[in-house]
């Protein structure tokens, strides 16, 4: 996974509350079963007009945030569904943090899997974004705004950590958990 | 004591606490469906990983598959969505866990299944790539959805690397009124709080009208908890608890069923807990309720007026006015399925309001029991013969019209009332005006081709 540690980009704004994942990627733009060839489809319902027509008035088609690279939104960015091709779509397309308000809480765990920074900020400070930004996760600012993020997502990102490869180090911890556990529960074994 | 249920489920799976605050949270089932489990079980067989306890993993086909009652194997209700079937048999295959297939007796939706087969129990951890797994907190699971990257690293690990959510209780008092469901409450719920109102907690459903719901309703309560935003919902087992479990295929027998239930009665939150967030719901201000707009926040009572701040893109969407009366509503679709409300006790709930009735003309009725199992018993009762009497579809189990994925739907524009758990613009196809209700609602408006309320329901 590609570390995260600063960015500097174009911020698309979509701000709207409650875009769920179903509007990030349609299911019925999910053909195969892969993680790749999905940022064709992102945001199908609102980027396209019948016949795959771009649609003028939707933020990503408009020539100044066409391949923005930051996407800022409102409340509750990525509700609904656990798809992670909603992440996966975000990701392919060139997408590499997004700022919101808040964040659905499956759809944020995805981001941090994939190395994509959820940011998040009040909506003033939002609004006041223009359009070129500036992120640094380690110093935790978009552009001279401070930002909360919980340090071992943030280690994740910098380092562009694996997951299993880091939890398996731990396997002795975790054999002994088990080992401890059957006795204690038998029947969740059996 | 001062701990919470989901303290003592968090504490007792903790194998450690790692840098940063994140802990290493042992993990006892995974569950997959074709539709995101596919995709981990791909990656892991790529990488040359496989699972810790592949007994443990269970997968079954719901999202794609064809609901025809005379579907085959392959069978999908997409475009294409065969290969999302046979990748995941094949995959299932080559890993080694549990597969329920398209054509077995077993198969379902996902969190109808899990309980039905006692897989899903008290004090176990459990995690899907699917959302709606808050549902099977109903049984006391500490089971919450990811995405399919977390879903290979439970199956390879046997954990999750997860920060403790905060967490939150809500009391229901009193008793629910005559008519009045755990759908209509989930609704209520959401509608109180808000579609971000649960802010990532876990969410403990506690409460004299909470304890009096049956192991079905609670899962349809649990079931939409992630549509206001909760990390999870869980309920404390009890006696209903482990009546509904005792006997099933995956529950402990003998001597270890009564090991586990004498263990399983300290799953409860101790009185001197505290929650980050304690709220109170008055069971008598629930009505039978239903969504006007395209977030199960925006939901009123069947018998009220489309708020006057309503959203303007929801309500355009929707083609509904503010003050517009919501019973006046006509309807061109009917849905009855989803884990949310496809259990025996929701189709029982419909056929009473269908029965010696007929659909209204021009309405498209659909009726999908939510596993296989379900479907038996169904038509062990009659049930399917008073469905199909009435006008309704009679499909094989699976999601099938929750979610649109390409293939058959209704037609754009139509307004449709489903009970099922999202009613997000295109949710049930371009276009589609999904309103959301319980079955009975969905029954009685399909009788009348307009929002209503069952007969003799006070709404």
């Amino acid at each position: 996974m590609m570390p995260f540690t600063t960015h500097t980009g174009t911020a698309a704004p979509l701000i709207r509350d409650n875009i769920d994942t179903d509007q990030i990627i349609p299911s019925r733009e999910m053909k195969s079963v892969s993680k790749t060839g999905l940022s064709d489809g992102m945001f199908a319902g609102q980027r396209y007009l019948n016949d795959r027509i771009e649609n003028p008035d939707f933020v990503l088609n408009q020539e100044i945030f066409r391949g923005a690279s930051i996407l800022l939104s409102g409340k509750n960015f990525g509700c609904g569904s656990s798809r992670e091709h909603a992440v996966w779509a975000l990701k392919e397309y060139g997408f590499k943090a997004i700022i919101a308000e808040s964040f659905g809480e499956i759809f944020y765990n995805n981001c941090v899997r994939n190395g994509i920074l959820c940011v998040t900020l009040d909506r003033t400070a939002i609004a006041a974004l223009g359009d070129i930004v500036t992120i640094d996760l380690p110093h935790q600012r978009v552009d001279e705004i401070p930002f909360e993020i919980p340090l071992g997502d943030k280690q994740m990102l910098i380092e562009g950590l694996d997951g299993i490869d880091l939890t398996l180090q731990n396997e002795t911890e975790i054999s002994a958990h088990f080992a401890h556990d059957r006795v204690i529960r038998p029947w969740a074994y059996s | 004591m001062n701990k919470t249920l989901f303290d003592k489920l968090w504490d007792s799976h903790r194998v450690m606490t790692l840098e940063g605050g994140v802990d290493l949270i042992a993990i006892d089932r995974v569950f997959l469906h074709e539709r995101t489990g596919s995709v981990a079980l791909e990656s892991i067989i790529e990488s040359g990983r496989s699972p810790c306890s592949p007994e443990h993993v269970f997968v079954t086909m719901d999202h794609i598959v064809s609901n025809k009652p005379d579907r085959h194997k392959d069978d999908a209700r997409t475009p294409g969505g065969d290969v999302f079937i046979t990748a995941t048999r094949e995959a299932a295959k080559k890993t080694g866990i549990n597969l329920i297939d398209v054509l077995d007796a077993d198969q379902g939706i996902v969190h109808v299944i899990s309980p039905e087969l006692g897989i899903a129990q008290p004090g176990l951890t459990l995690v899907c790539p699917d959302s709606h797994t808050c549902s099977q907190g109903a049984l006391g699971v500490l089971a919450w959805g990811i995405g399919s990257t977390d879903a290979e690293h439970a199956i390879v690990t046997g954990t999750m690397r997860v920060k403790k959510p905060p967490q939150m209780r809500i009391t229901v008092t009193g008793i629910l009124g005559a008519g009045v469901t755990a759908k209509d409450l989930a609704l209520h719920i959401i509608k109180t709080y808000g579609a971000a109102g649960a802010k990532r907690c876990a969410v403990e459903y506690a409460g004299e009208a909470v304890q009096a719901l049956s192991i079905e309703e609670r899962l349809t309560l649990c079931n939409m908890a992630v549509e206001f935003a909760a990390f999870t919902a869980i309920i404390a087992p009890d006696e209903t608890t482990f009546n509904y479990l005792e006997g099933r295929r995956f529950t402990p027998k003998d001597e270890m069923w009564q090991q586990a239930t004498a263990q399983w009665k300290y799953l409860i939150t101790d009185a001197a807990a505290e929650f980050d967030y304690d709220y109170v719901i008055e069971a008598n201000d629930v009505k039978p309720t239903v969504t006007w707009g395209t977030s199960p926040a925006q939901a009123i009572s069947i018998d009220s007026y489309i708020p006057h701040d309503a959203d303007l893109k929801a309500l355009s969407y929707m083609g509904v006015t503010r003050g517009e009366n919501i019973s006046k509503l006509k309807i061109d679709g009917a849905f009855i399925g989803s884990c949310t409300n496809s259990r025996l006790s929701d189709l029982r709930a419909a056929a009473k309001v269908l029965k010696g009735q007929q659909v209204a003309d021009g309405v498209n009725a659909i009726c999908v029991p939510g596993s296989m199992a379900v479907r038996r018993e169904a038509e062990a009762e009659g049930l399917d013969k008073i469905f199909k009497a009435a006008g309704f579809a009679w499909g094989a189990a699976g999601c099938a019209f929750c979610f649109y994925a390409g293939g058959d739907t209704f037609a754009p524009g139509t307004r449709v009332i489903s009970s099922t758990n999202r009613n997000f613009e295109g949710r049930q196809g371009p276009g589609v005006r999904t309103h959301l209700a319980s079955p009975a609602v969905v029954a009685a408006s399909a009788i009348a081709g307009k929002i209503t309320a069952p007969k003799g329901v006070s709404s």
